[in-house]
């Protein structure tokens, strides 16, 4: 593996890994942030009227910004790995129409349910379950078809769509464990129970990745299962495990507290979720690198040239912190339990 | 063959998809800084109907946000799916433009867009005013960095080619490309235009209902008097940018001119049916010399026709009527504009003709830009980037029937949208009126919004 990598001290070297790790973080960003928005999407139709407005409202102010982690992340890929967009994007060209298609009816649904005519409000509410559901199924097929390789064939399809399902039900668990932190009552209960039925699948498809990541590939099976990597690496699956069990833990003991009002460890589920989704990011970044395309592009082949990355890369460097602190910002200023969106 | 369908379906697809796009941001630009200008009144006068007023097209902008965003989403993915040459040619020129884009603006704006729409219980006034000042500033530096992109494929400059890519030299002359200042103005123009246009239609339309509230008033004169005083500037911009593209983009005013042959005084064509195969116009109505007069400022000076440039020219037909149509737009509310606010003069209120004329002209302002749009960018064919890259070099290895698949789902699902867009933009509008007594608690102008009128049709 390390003859893959170039000398790291010129800019055609440390360059295009500084941008795999841009790009890295911001679809973790975008997986965390945009995740709970689809996952609130997912569970929509399982709540009453008035708590479809509460749940959207716990979302309303920062889904247009959680989104755009996700055009910074294709545009990382778009920019800095040129020869790669254009061969992954391609390949995933129906996932991704479907995935486009997914946002758009999730992202308009958003306005639409709120100031068309009142008897519309329940087609919309349907275009937003579907908008969120196509999305969160459509990248999980893609998640699949990165492990494989990209590769076209019967298993490949059954294999991604099920990572596709577990993906929906992994952003449902990330949804309800955020309900369970911005609502109150009946509704926060009825979250607990919504992420207690989600973790299940969430689980399988953790395993089932990383079970099919070492075992179709060669190159991956030997970074997890080489003696000089593992002190390294086991931790991972290690960690995983105790996350989970902390998780059921915290969602069995939930509803007695809340129901002697004591809502010490309303954050427990989210947070310990997030920690699920960076181990599995953390994971899957770990056996693929330094592939984009596993065993036939790596980071530096499809890099843009160093000097266009270096005028990114000072911007970028510039400005991300800006946005990450002004993101902190709008975060704070909604913080608290949800309440009705009014413009005014 | 194959391949030469899915070329023509995958530009179909693109241009529908940019198309559907650009018409949401021409909007929420201009309406941002009007929002601004509504709530400047507001904080300055204390009086009601400007609130009034911004509560409505806060709405507005709410919703044209959110369909802009959405379809810019499906952008950034298409130049993958579709012209992956692009990226592999031009990448190193075009990625950074668009990696500023999103760092400068499309975070700035989407982060403030939640404070803004419904922070204003939570934050003071000066907060809120700010962050809708950063929302308007984030769309208007977004359109800064896409259109520096778009005229450099126009016009490119600062760059080498070196083994077939793109390589930067000079990225002043990159972003300050020829064609830029002048697209620049000509579409933040356009975007002024279209704000007002739709600010003064929905406003005619609630007092054509019989609301008579005060911000009712407020909203056709800021639309028209943004529109009178924009359009005379927008006919200077744009001759202006005429020359410009005369300068570096010959074939493009070629096409736009239905000029066939390279000649002296040349005639301006004011009606005709470009016809391809024979090289002619069929029922041309010409004014002689004048393209020449308007172009070159000389009776008899030369224009270069579509033969100075084989196999490299625009399909003129499109360009000749797409031009056509933009300028009749811009004429057309040059005349609305103007002769409506000297109707309006001493207070006086709009007569029928009035509001019938802004009610119909409430999207004029899409048609003017996609008209101008598809001249300018079907006038840059068959370049991708102008003497650089054809656009059949960029295109994708997907299949026709792929392609074909989702064009028809987006197609319906673009139809949908843009439908439904409509119609919630009219019942705001006709909401509006008792949305304002119930925030008052009472109904203090009598009654304003009369029998309730079925929609009737989308518009």
């Amino acid at each position: 593996m390390t003859e893959l990598i170039p000398d790291l001290t010129t800019q055609a070297g440390w360059l295009p890994l500084a941008f795999m790790i841009v790009m890295g973080l911001a679809m973790l960003a975008y997986v965390v942030l945009d995740g709970f928005d689809l996952g609130i999407g997912v569970l929509l139709p399982l709540a009453s009227d008035d708590d479809k407005d509460l749940m959207i409202a716990s979302i309303g102010p920062f889904w247009d910004a959680n989104e755009t982690w996700l055009v910074m992340g294709i545009g990382v890929l778009l920019v800095a790995f040129p020869m790669a967009h254009g061969v992954i994007l391609s390949t995933l060209y129906l996932p991704v129409s479907l995935m486009l298609i997914g946002l758009t009816l999730r992202g308009v649904a958003f306005d639409f349910r709120v100031k068309a005519r009142a008897d519309h409000k329940a087609w919309w509410n349907r275009a937003f379950f579907a908008g969120s559901t196509m999305t969160a199924i459509a990248q999980g097929y893609m998640l699949g078809e990165l492990i494989l390789g990209f590769e076209l064939s019967l298993f490949a399809f059954f294999f991604s769509t099920f990572i596709g399902l577990c993906l929906a039900s992994g952003y449902a668990l990330l949804g309800a464990s955020w309900l369970v932190a911005k609502t109150s009552g009946e509704q926060q209960l009825k979250a607990i129970r919504w992420a207690k039925r989600s973790v299940a699948l969430t689980a399988i498809g953790v395993g089932a990745v990383s079970l099919a990541t070492p075992l179709l590939s060669e190159v991956i099976y030997d970074k997890w299962f080489n003696l000089n990597n593992l002190i390294v690496v086991w931790p991972i699956p290690l960690i995983t495990a105790v996350l989970f069990v902390v998780l059921w833990r915290s969602l069995g003991r939930l509803p007695v507290r809340l129901a002697n009002d004591n809502e010490y460890g309303i954050w427990v589920p989210f947070t310990t979720t997030v920690g699920l989704f960076m181990l599995a990011f953390h994971g899957i970044a770990y056996s693929l690198f330094p592939w984009l395309v596993i065993d036939k592009l790596t980071i530096w082949d499809a890099a843009a040239a160093p000097e266009s990355l270096l005028v990114i890369f000072v911007g970028a460097a510039v400005v991300l912190p800006v946005v990450v602190a002004y993101s902190i910002y709008v975060y704070r200023v909604f913080r608290g339990k949800a309440a009705a969106l009014e413009y005014y | 063959m194959d391949s030469v369908d899915a070329l023509l379906l995958a530009r179909i697809q693109f241009a529908a998809n940019i198309s559907f796009h650009i018409v949401f941001p021409m909007i929420s630009i201009a309406l941002t800084w009007m929002l601004m200008f509504f709530k400047w009144r507001y904080n300055r006068t204390g009086e009601d109907h400007w609130m009034n007023a911004y509560r409505l097209f806060v709405k507005v902008f709410a919703l044209s946000f959110a369909l802009g965003v959405v379809s810019g989403i499906t952008m950034s993915f298409q130049f993958g799916t579709n012209w992956p040459g692009f990226m592999e040619t031009v990448g190193n020129i075009a990625g950074p433009l668009l990696a500023y884009e999103v760092l400068t603006a499309f975070f700035l704006e989407a982060s403030f867009l939640g404070i803004m729409l419904f922070g204003f219980k939570r934050v003071s006034n000066r907060v809120h005013t700010l962050a809708t000042l950063l929302v308007a500033v984030g769309t208007t530096v977004s359109a800064f960095w896409i259109l520096a992109l778009n005229s450099w494929m126009h016009t490119p400059a600062g760059f080498e080619m070196i083994n077939g890519q793109a390589h930067a030299t000079d990225w002043f002359a990159i972003v300050f490309n020829p064609s830029f200042p002048y697209r620049l103005v000509h579409v933040l123009l356009a975007s002024g235009l279209t704000g007002a246009f739709l600010v003064g239609g929905l406003s005619a339309y609630r007092w054509q209902q019989g609301d008579r509230s005060k911000s009712v008033m407020a909203g056709i004169r800021s639309g028209l008097w943004l529109a009178a005083v924009l359009i005379p500037l927008q006919i200077f911009a744009g001759d202006l940018h005429g020359l410009n593209t005369l300068e570096h983009q010959p074939a493009k005013v070629a096409a736009m001119e239905g000029l066939w042959e390279t000649r002296r005084g040349a005639p301006l064509v004011l009606f005709a049916l470009p016809d391809e195969e024979t090289q002619t116009n069929r029922f041309a109505i010409e004014i002689p010399k004048l393209a020449s007069l308007i172009l070159t400022h000389e009776l008899d000076g030369e224009l270069q026709g579509i033969d100075a440039f084989p196999d490299a020219h625009p399909p003129v037909a499109a360009v000749f009527w797409a031009f056509r149509i933009m300028v009749g737009v811009g004429l057309l509310m040059l005349a609305v504009s103007w002769l409506g606010l000297w109707q309006l003069r001493k207070n006086r209120t709009p007569g029928k003709w009035l509001t019938r004329s802004l009610v119909a002209m409430t999207f004029s302002g899409w048609i003017a830009v996609l008209s101008g749009w598809y001249t300018t960018e079907i006038g840059r064919q068959p370049w991708l980037v102008s003497g650089v890259m054809r656009t059949a070099e960029a295109v994708g290895p997907a299949s026709a029937g792929t392609v074909m698949t989702t064009l028809i789902a987006w197609l319906i699902l673009y139809a949908f949208l843009l439908s439904s867009y409509i119609a919630v933009l009219f019942y705001l509008a006709r909401t509006a009126g008792e949305k304002e007594g119930q925030a008052r608690g009472i109904n203090a102008h009598g009654p304003r919004v009369g029998p309730m009128i079925e929609p009737q049709g989308a518009s």
